[in-house]
């Protein structure tokens, strides 16, 4: 299973090398390095198989169930790339050494590279195409990472925002592509869908399929008209250049052509977009190579134009046209990476990249120059080096393809123009930089690099000469094998011999070189036309533009819906669900009434329903007189119990009657710091349209309620009936599921609860707000706070009160009741004291501070699931079937107990906001605190008129500016 | 009886919703709290409308109602209210910061109140 490490050992790796990093920065280089050599372990013992022509497929499970795992499969193609990958990395890592700055973080550069490194392997080994597209992103994100390396440089993040935003635009179309393509295949295993091409390339969706996917090679490929960002990522240090625009980052996009070239090729689709786009690229990029005055600018052109000329080779489909396409991504790979170093040689020696400025260098580095000039010869296709071998094998298959069809013409002037453009910019490259006179200006004086800096170019141009002087010898079984991936079948028969006779191909090869020549020596008007011209057919103006036209419409988009409203905002939010709803009621549509009979009401239920819209109504109609509407809205909860009692719901009921409760305490107790009434808002047009939203809304909503109703009905529930006594020891059932079947929902849901609770004690934290001194009709508080006949009777009550809730508690598993009924039956009664006999008494005889209560809840909830953890079992396994305890009653050891952690935290819950609440009455009375003697003893008499009387105790318990104060301050 | 309860949820989110698109923030809070109502018993209905049999396990039992909606409406409840405290106190903490109730926070509607 050594497959998958090649991957994982990078990516597992980054971190690892950034935190080595702290100990200096050749720690860092050094274990960048063993990472890479590791990974390279990994995938020797794997060559032999290959060699064979086996494909290699390991995986390790993921998410079985999705079909999706961490499958990689091995072929020639895969070791092809994972060998470039790995050997140019590893050079790379050893030139970056030297390149990186005293300032720079090699940490940080060192972890990007590997986690970049990871993801192409993962790109080229993949064998599941979601993976291959998840790695794809992670490329399009490491890159990002590194082309930005220089984060204080607005051209570097300009820059990789560009190849981030093109190259992540791309991947989203090729998600939409490799969906469709699995779909198709009915597999997103690579070796079932290589074996599927003709059934594909059949299919009716082969044509949108296609474009998406090669959408994504092509951004990714800088191919035109997506090219642009490639020059705009130079901004990055040269040794990431040198990798991402040499071996991998672009070379993903053809890859990918290599990749699916059994699938998608053969069509006329394929043929007219990869060839169009590809010649395209091949020209315009050799065009711009030629007149760019930045070292790299021209490297960058120049590798854009052969990007295009292996994706025209792959869009001329024959398998000869594939052999030189690989054949060309091996060669590009080598003498592009080598040219990269040089320039950041060059640059880091000279201090500048222009080159007007820097001339005659073979004078100043003639080590250097002379490994440059090897590779730019390379480059512009000369004999000997290996560029011209995979040239050579393109102005083949060129004119080939030209005696058949009518591109002819077309196919063969590109092809020879862009070879003319080739050896012109090598030339330029070769002359400009190391002869052509002195250096002009330059901040430094050039001299050699270090030692090892230069290695790695050094071998790279090594392989340059080896594989163009004896290709049988040294690439021709990696091409072998990695063609023979790329078909699927045996490859065709070729020769890589340096010499075939004289032949047409050879007559373009001497053009080119003649006509390069021409064209660099008399590039002087060319220059000046290029310089006139300049502006003409410049993407990323187009690209900026689109962007802005993008960013203002969005602005637009916002500045329409978002006026800084909150209450227009959610008027349009509303109106958004309305809609997207209305689109299942509008024909054509099921019908709404569906196939189940109906129940026929009873005459109570049509009074308690009568009444209830009746109620609704009234509390939106009388909303501005918001006592009033209060009262209206616990009379509804009340009713909305009564439906929970009429159908079959007895926890519910008592539920929502005990919430309805402290709800209403709360609200009043809120009130009081609130204006008494809701100004009538002005804008009748504006009452309307809410309205009309209204009504829509509870149309929608009725309808919703009356399809499913009327609709059959499958539950999952029978498990729980048929289970519930035997397995968890509980005859009701609804109890049952919050404490045993779903009771990792429930401990979610009290922790919601706490959270609330410690929320609002952080809200109302020296929360001040001013208070009402005299009822709505003007009269003064009554003084008389806790009226003795209510204090005593409420009194007498609490243990009345608290039998219930622990009778209710315990029965909660067999009958209905439980811990969220008892806890809140609790609270409603602890309130209660606080209202009648004021917070200083009652705290004198209960603790003040409520969050040990939460957290205790929190923790017998936990405690409890994980105790059957220890035991062996899954968490919150109920104790009842498992745990064999020595005392009898062993089906409540379990389940009642973590229904006491729920009653804990709902009655600490609860009371920690009312409570808290209350305590800010007396709060905001703090300056008023002058009457002497009211702090713990209420003063009767001062005969005011009471307050409304619908709500005595709370309304009255406010009035109480003194008698608070004394527990306010261990509390604050 | 179906169309009962498919009304009472139709008046409860109505209402519900006109609440809600108030300017001021204790409308809201009410809005809130009947919307929720609305929610739960549309939840509640998903699991069917049976009478007179609860879910709780006996021998003369003749059926039972469907428990699962039961179980996720009660937790419901509870966080329904968790939900509106916190959204009152957000209202009084927005009131002391920006000295109004509006939703906006305009403070020129501000007007005839007893503080």
């Amino acid at each position: 299973m050594s497959l998958p490490l090649v991957v994982l050992i990078p990516l597992l790796g980054a971190p690892l090398v950034a935190w080595v990093s702290r100990f200096g920065r050749l720690h860092a280089t050094w274990m960048a390095g063993v990472l890479g050599v590791l990974a390279l372990g990994a995938l020797i013992p794997l060559k032999p198989a290959v060699f064979h022509a086996e494909t290699v497929v390991q995986q390790i499970p993921w998410m079985p169930a999705l079909g999706l795992n961490l499958a990689f499969r091995l072929d020639g193609l895969g070791m092809l790339f994972a060998i470039l990958i790995l050997v140019i990395g590893l050079l790379v890592i050893l030139y970056a050494r030297y390149y990186l700055g005293e300032m720079d973080c090699t940490g940080r550069f060192y972890a990007y590279l590997l986690l970049f490194m990871g993801s192409m392997l993962g790109i080229v080994l993949a064998e599941n195409i979601l993976l291959l597209l998840m790695f794809w992103e992670m490329t399009s994100l490491s890159s990002f990472l590194l082309i930005s390396y220089w984060q204080h440089r607005s051209d570097a993040r300009n820059g990789a925002r560009m190849a981030l935003s093109i190259t992540g635009l791309g991947g989203l179309a090729m998600l939409g592509g490799f969906l469709l393509l699995g779909e198709m295949a009915g597999s997103y295993e690579l070796s079932d869908i290589l074996r599927q091409g003709d059934a594909i390339r059949a299919h009716p969706l082969y044509t949108p399929m296609l474009v998406l996917v090669l959408l994504g090679a092509f951004t990714k490929s800088a191919q035109f008209p997506f090219h642009f960002w490639l020059p705009q990522a130079m901004a990055a240090p040269t040794p990431v250049s040198a990798y991402l625009h040499s071996a991998t980052l672009v070379k993903a996009g053809v890859f990918l052509l290599a990749r699916l070239f059994p699938v998608l090729s053969g069509t006329d689709q394929w043929s007219h977009l990869v060839m169009g786009v590809g010649l395209a690229t091949l020209v315009i990029g050799a065009y711009f190579a030629l007149f760019k005055h930045d070292l790299k600018g021209l490297l960058a052109y120049s590798t854009i134009s052969h990007l295009g000329l292996i994706t025209l080779l792959f869009g001329i489909g024959t398998p000869l046209a594939a052999v030189a396409g690989v054949f060309h991504i091996i060669n590009h790979a080598t003498f592009k990476a080598s040219l990269f170093m040089a320039a950041g040689i060059i640059d880091h020696e000279c201090g500048t990249r222009d080159m007007r400025l820097i001339n005659g260098l073979a004078r100043y580095m003639p080590y250097t120059a002379t490994l440059a000039i090897v590779a730019a010869l390379s480059m512009a296709g000369v004999p000997l080096f290996n560029g011209f071998l995979s040239k050579e094998m393109f102005f083949h298959e060129a004119l080939n393809f030209s005696k058949y069809t009518a591109w002819d013409w077309v196919l063969t002037v590109s092809a020879a123009l862009a070879g003319v453009l080739a050896v012109a910019y090598s030339l330029r490259f070769i002359h400009d930089v190391f002869f052509n006179g002195e250096p002009v200006n330059l901040p430094r004086t050039p001299h050699e690099p270090a030692r090892w800096m230069r290695v790695p170019v050094e071998v790279l141009v090594a392989i340059c000469l080896l594989v163009g002087i004896a290709p049988a010898y040294t690439v021709a079984p990696f091409l072998y094998v990695a063609v023979e991936g790329t078909l699927q079948t045996n490859p065709p028969s070729y020769s890589l011999a340096i010499w075939h006779g004289f032949n047409p191909a050879v007559v373009m090869s001497a053009v080119a070189l003649a006509g390069g020549a021409l064209v660099y020596f008399g590039r002087r008007p060319l220059f000046a036309r290029a310089a006139r011209w300049h502006g003409l057919l410049d993407a990323a103006a187009v690209y900026k533009w689109l962007l802005q036209r993008a960013l203002a419409l969005a602005g637009a988009l916002t500045r329409l819906l978002d006026t800084g409203s909150l209450q227009r905002l959610l008027a349009v939010l509303i109106v958004a669900a309305l809609a997207a709803g209305a689109a299942g009621i509008i024909p054509p549509h099921l019908p709404i009434t569906g196939p189940v009979p109906i129940g026929v009401p009873d005459l109570a239920s049509v009074l308690v329903a009568v009444a209830l819209v009746l109620v609704a109504f009234a509390a939106a109609l009388i909303h501005q007189r918001r006592l009033t509407s209060l009262v209206v809205l616990g009379a509804l909860g009340l009713l909305v119990s009564l439906v929970y009692v009429k159908f079959s719901a007895p926890d519910l009921a008592l539920t929502q009657l005990s919430v309805e409760v402290v709800t209403i305490v709360l609200l009043l107790l809120a009130m009081y710091f609130l204006p008494r009434r809701t100004p009538v808002e002005t804008d009748p047009g504006r009452r309307l349209r809410h309205f009309l939203i209204a009504l829509g809304a509870g149309g929608g909503a009725g309808i919703l309620s009356w399809a499913v109703m009327t609709r059959p009905h499958a539950s999952i529930s029978k498990y729980f009936l048929d289970n519930s006594v035997a397995e968890a020891g509980g005859a009701n059932v609804v109890n049952v599921i919050l404490v045993d079947f779903r009771g990792f929902d429930t401990l979610g849901e009290i922790t919601v609860l706490a959270l609330a609770g410690l929320g609002i004690f952080a809200l109302l934290k020296d929360l001040r707000l001013p208070a009402h001194r005299e009822d709505i009709a003007g009269r003064p508080f009554d003084w008389d706070l806790h009226p003795p006949i209510m204090a005593t009777l409420v009194r007498l009550l609490l243990p009345l009160a608290l039998l219930v809730a622990v009778f209710i508690f315990l029965r909660g598993h067999n009958l209905p009741g439980g811990g969220f009924i008892a806890g809140l039956v609790t609270a409603v009664a602890l309130v209660t004291q606080y209202l009648a006999n004021g917070v200083d008494w009652t705290h004198a005889r209960m603790p003040r501070n409520l969050h040990p209560a939460i957290g205790l809840g929190l923790l017998v909830a936990l405690v409890t699931g994980a105790t059957s953890m220890l035991l062996g079992y899954p968490f919150l396994t109920s104790a009842f079937t498992h745990v064999h305890w020595p005392f009898a009653d062993f089906e409540l050891a379990s389940a009642i107990a973590f229904d006491l952690g729920v009653y804990l935290v709902v009655v600490g819950a609860t009371l920690l906001i009312l409570v808290h609440l209350g305590l800010m009455h007396g709060a905001s009375h703090l300056p008023d605190a002058v009457r002497p003697g009211a702090a713990s003893q209420p003063v009767p008499g001062a005969d005011r008129a009471p307050v409304s009387a619908s709500m005595p105790k709370a309304a009255a318990q406010p009035a109480s500016p003194a008698s608070t104060n004394p527990i306010l301050e261990p509390t604050d | 009886m179906e169309a009962l309860l498919a009304g009472i949820i139709a008046s409860l989110t109505g209402c519900g919703v006109y609440l809600v698109l108030r300017a001021y923030t204790f409308p809201v809070v009410l809005g809130l709290t009947l919307l929720s109502y609305a929610v739960n018993l549309f939840l509640f209905a998903t699991g069917r409308l049976t009478v007179g049999q609860p879910a709780v396990i006996s021998a003369s039992a003749s059926g039972y109602a469907d428990p699962l909606p039961q179980a996720l409406v009660l937790t419901a409840i509870v966080i329904a209210f968790g939900m509106t405290a916190f959204v009152i106190m957000l209202a009084l903490k927005a009131r002391a910061e920006l000295g109004t109730d509006h939703v906006d926070g305009h403070r020129e509607d501000e007007r005839g109140q007893g503080a």
